[in-house]
This record gives structure tokens, C-alpha cells and sequence, in this order.
């Protein structure tokens, strides 16, 4: 336990680092945010809309989003990762007694929380003083706040055992940039990055839901913006879990396969 | 100037002939840039299944600002796309090579870097535009159709511009300007409604500053007949001038440039 503190220690120091690119993300993050609420104001007021979240709920939505961002991208910032694959020091990976999906697995989710750290605060803090139809409201108790948290580490275990599936087609693939931008786009839509996933149609919704996509983002942000309630938080977190064991288990597997038949590449 | 063009035909054809040696590799990436405009357009096909209209645009009319948008960011990052990796060549000494031939020095920066899978992106963006036209309600004449050409190359010279501008501004930052990520990707993604929706601020800056509206709001107005001044065909080519700026930043960093050694 010790060492996976260390390693996320490390990376936080790192991040810490580079404070000018943390200024210009929060930028990005906010106008992008704002942008997006202009829009979904300008559908509201067209009127005859039968959306399934209000206004303000869906402006809630889309700051949480902004604010947890990076928490929750399945691709990004694990050059290294690549790198160690392409380029041959797997081997050295391999004599470190440790096993490599944990360190990995630990490595990418200190990756996501660094930089949130980092960002998250002044992000709330600007979509918290916006004037009133275009401000964040925070959950109404203090039980919908704490589901809200612990849906988020749910959802990025999600998204990092997801990753780790990602990781070991590279095993097989070498060419990264690809796939890469393969699942961007499928994880970003079928997890409610392009739209929140109750904007979905309704047949489309019902497969959706169920889909490992449903457990990442889009649960937290569905609990932390009150567009569903009671039972219905409940079944998502326990969604969540299934999924985070499932794909856990399946990465396990795949990870000893993959590493049985791994060729070194180069010296 | 002849020869000097055939030496860039040189470097586009070496470039593209490179690409396909991993021709697994250009077809996943190629059919990437299609799924991800493909989920753009669903999201905003979704939305409209429950809309009619934002403000009075209709989802066709919707569907062929995002198409236009597309077509425009696609060509522009297909032959700009060589400028998201400046600062990756500021800091491996690429750039400085560059500097000592005696050659047009952008040229030199984005012939090697032509990707040429954004074609995927502009395959989708053809297809909607082809999806969007006959729900429009547009009643052609050959002045739209010139329009409509024009929004779209000058869209894309737009675009370029942007990249350019994002290039040049890590002459002075020497990081890649994160920020600057929401003119150019800012601009696709929010270009999928006409700029009229974010409000009249926004549509200012846009007209204004960053001439954007100038290629995509104004004539999609006239192309649906709500504004009939003629001048609006124009207003596309005069948003070109949006490209000075950008160059004469870039030749002001450049002027200033001290490499990072190595």
C-alpha cells in the first residue's frame, strides 16, 4: 500500500509543476462550460421541449462536468504507458515486484486526480458567482452529496479499469493513436460527455443505461445535479460496482494473457 | 517558384506515401475522426428528437451550419493540423532546421505534417450536408450555391488562420497555449448552432474579433432568405482579413524567436 501511495505522490508533485497549463485549462474549462449553457438556454427557451431534466438541472450538470473533467476521460495522459510499451522498458517493468495492472491501475488514476486538484476549485468557484439561472446549485442534502462522491470514485475506477483494457490491446496493436481516437469519441458519447444520457431517445436510453459507459461520468453527474433521486441512485451505484468488478476481473485476465505472449521490443 | 512548388508536391506525396506504410494504423485513425463527427452529429440528431427549433433555426437548418462548420474545421486542420505539433518541433530542434533552409518557413512547417485521415471528418460532414440540404427548405439560386462555397472555403481558411494564431502564440509561451483550444476545437463543437443562440455578446466577438460569424451565421441568413442584401455573399471573403493578424503575429514571434537549444 505504501508503494501506491508513493507513486501518487510523485505524480501530484509533478503536476504541480506545470501551474501556467493549469491556469489556461481552468480558462477552457469555464468558457467551455458557459458555451455549452448558452446553448441548452437557447433550446429551453424555444419552448415545446419535452426534456426529462430541468434548466437548472442540466446547467448543474454541465459544471460538474467541467469541474471533474479530466477525473473522467478514459484517454488521457499516460504517455508513459505507451511509450513503455512501444519502446521495449516493459521488460523493466516486469522484474519490479509488483504486479503491473496495479501499478498501472494506480498510476492512470493519480494521473486523473492530480490535475483536478489543481483545477476543480477555481472552475466551482467561477460557476458558483454566475448569475442566477446560470449558477450552480449544489445537491439539496447533505446523503445526496456524499452518494455524489462516492459515485465519483466508482466512476473513475470505472473509467481507469476501462483504460487498463485499452493498454493491453496496445500489447497486440502497437499503434495507438488509432484506437485511441476510437474510444474518445465512443466513451465521450455513451457516457454522456456529448450530451447528458437522459437527452437520449428513449429505445436508444434503455441499452445505453446498462452499457459500462452509463457507470462512469454520467452516474456522479446525474446524482450531484438531483435528475434522479432515491431507489434510482442506489441501483446506479450498484450498477457501478458490478461494472468496476467486472472489468477489474476481465483486465486481470487479459493482463496475464497478454504479458504470457508479450515480444520485447528493441533492447 | 515553379520548382519550389513541385518540392512541396514532393513533401505531400512523401508524407501521404508514409502514412500508408501503417495502413492499419491510417484506417483506424481515419474511421476515429469519423466516429467522433458521427457522435457529434448524433448528439445534436438526439436533441432535435425533442425539439423542434432553437430559436427560429429548424433542425435542417441546424444540421447544415454543423455540416458547413465541419467541412470548414476539417480542410482548415488537414492542411493547419502541422501547427498543433509547433511546440513539440520548438523543442527538438526541429524548427530550428527549418529556419536555416532557404525556404517559406510555414510551408516547410506543415507540409510534413498534412494528415490526411481528417478526411474521415470530411466524409461525415459530406454526408450531413447531403442529409440537411432537402429539409432545409432552402430554394436554391446560383448566388446560395456560390454562398454556400464560400462559407465553406473560407471556413476553412478561417480555421487555418486559427491554427496559425495557436502557433504563434507559443512563440511566447513556449508551452502550447491551452486556451487557445477554444477558438479552434471551441469553435467545431459550438459552430453546430448558428452564433446567434449564445447571445449578442458572443455574436459581437464573433463578428468583430474573431470574424467566425462572418462565414457561418450571416450567410446562412441569407442562404434561408431572412436577409437579402446581396453584400452578405461577400461577407465570407471579408473575413479573410482576419488572416493578417494572424500571419503578422507569427512573423512578430518569429522576429523574437530564441531557441531552446539542444
Amino acid at each position: 500500500m505504501r508503494i501506491y501511495l508513493s507513486i501518487f505522490r510523485i505524480r501530484i508533485i509533478n503536476s504541480l509543476q506545470y501551474r501556467t497549463v493549469a491556469f489556461g485549462e481552468i480558462i477552457t474549462r469555464f468558457f467551455w462550460g458557459l458555451m455549452e449553457i448558452l446553448a441548452f438556454s437557447a433550446l429551453y427557451r424555444s419552448g415545446q421541449s419535452n426534456f426529462s431534466m430541468d434548466f437548472s438541472q442540466t446547467v448543474s450538470y454541465i459544471w460538474m462536468q467541467q469541474v471533474l473533467f479530466v477525473l473522467f476521460l478514459v484517454v488521457f495522459g499516460d504517455g508513459e504507458i505507451y511509450s513503455t510499451i512501444r519502446s521495449g522498458s516493459i521488460a523493466y517493468e516486469l522484474v519490479r515486484p509488483m504486479s503491473l495492472y496495479n501499478r498501472w491501475f494506480c498510476q492512470s488514476a493519480s494521473n486523473r486526480i492530480a490535475p483536478t486538484i489543481l483545477n476543480c476549485m477555481p472552475v466551482l468557484l467561477l460557476a458558483s458567482i454566475m448569475p442566477k439561472p446560470y449558477k450552480i446549485s449544489l445537491p439539496v442534502g447533505l446523503g445526496q452529496f456524499l452518494l455524489f462522491l462516492l459515485s465519483s470514485v466508482l466512476a473513475l475506477g470505472v473509467v481507469v479499469a476501462f483504460t487498463m483494457l485499452m493498454y493491453i490491446t496496445l500489447f497486440y496493436t502497437l499503434s495507438h493513436r488509432g484506437i485511441k481516437i476510437i474510444v474518445t469519441a465512443l466513451t465521450t458519447f455513451l457516457s454522456g460527455g456529448v450530451i447528458p444520457l437522459p437527452f437520449f431517445p428513449e429505445p436508444t436510453l434503455t441499452i445505453v443505461k446498462i452499457l459500462p459507459f452509463a457507470a462512469m461520468q454520467n452516474m456522479p453527474l446525474l446524482i450531484f445535479s438531483g435528475s434522479i433521486m432515491g431507489m434510482d441512485v442506489l441501483k446506479g451505484i450498484a450498477l457501478q460496482i458490478f461494472w468496476l468488478v467486472a472489468l477489474i476481473f476481465i483486465g486481470q485476465l487479459a493482463m496475464r494473457h497478454a504479458l504470457k505472449n508479450v515480444v520485447v521490443q528493441g533492447g | 517558384m515553379v520548382v519550389n512548388m513541385k518540392l512541396y508536391w514532393d513533401f505531400i506525396a512523401m508524407n501521404l506515401k508514409s502514412q500508408m506504410q501503417y495502413k492499419l494504423s491510417f484506417f483506424l485513425t481515419t474511421v476515429g475522426q469519423f466516429i467522433t463527427a458521427f457522435t457529434s452529429f448524433f448528439g445534436l440528431y438526439f436533441i432535435f428528437s425533442k425539439v423542434n427549433a432553437i430559436d427560429d433555426f429548424t433542425n435542417g437548418q441546424v444540421f447544415m451550419c454543423f455540416a458547413v462548420v465541419m467541412m470548414a474545421f476539417s480542410i482548415g486542420e488537414m492542411i493547419g493540423g502541422g501547427f498543433t505539433v509547433f511546440t513539440m518541433m520548438m523543442g527538438n530542434g526541429e524548427f530550428d532546421r527549418i529556419l536555416v533552409r532557404p525556404r517559406n518557413t510555414i510551408l516547410q512547417i506543415l507540409m510534413p505534417h498534412m494528415d490526411f485521415s481528417r478526411l474521415g471528418l470530411l466524409v461525415q460532414a459530406i454526408i450531413v450536408l447531403c442529409y440537411a440540404i432537402p429539409i432545409s427548405g432552402i430554394t436554391w439560386t446560383w448566388q446560395k450555391a456560390l454562398t454556400l462555397c464560400l462559407m465553406i472555403l473560407c471556413g476553412s481558411a478561417l480555421f487555418f488562420g486559427l491554427f496559425l494564431l495557436k502557433a504563434a502564440c507559443s512563440f511566447f509561451t513556449v508551452e502550447s497555449p491551452e486556451f487557445m483550444n477554444i477558438l479552434t476545437y471551441g469553435a467545431r463543437q459550438f459552430g453546430r448552432y448558428p452564433f446567434s443562440v449564445y447571445g449578442d455578446g458572443v455574436l459581437k466577438f464573433l463578428t468583430y474579433v474573431i470574424p467566425l460569424a462572418l462565414f457561418q451565421y450571416y450567410p446562412l441568413l441569407y442562404l434561408l432568405d431572412r436577409k437579402q442584401n446581396p453584400i452578405i455573399i461577400i461577407l465570407p471573403v471579408i473575413s479573410l482579413l482576419f488572416l493578417i493578424p494572424c500571419y503578422a503575429v507569427f512573423r512578430f514571434g518569429m522576429s523574437r524567436y530564441k531557441s531552446t537549444g539542444s
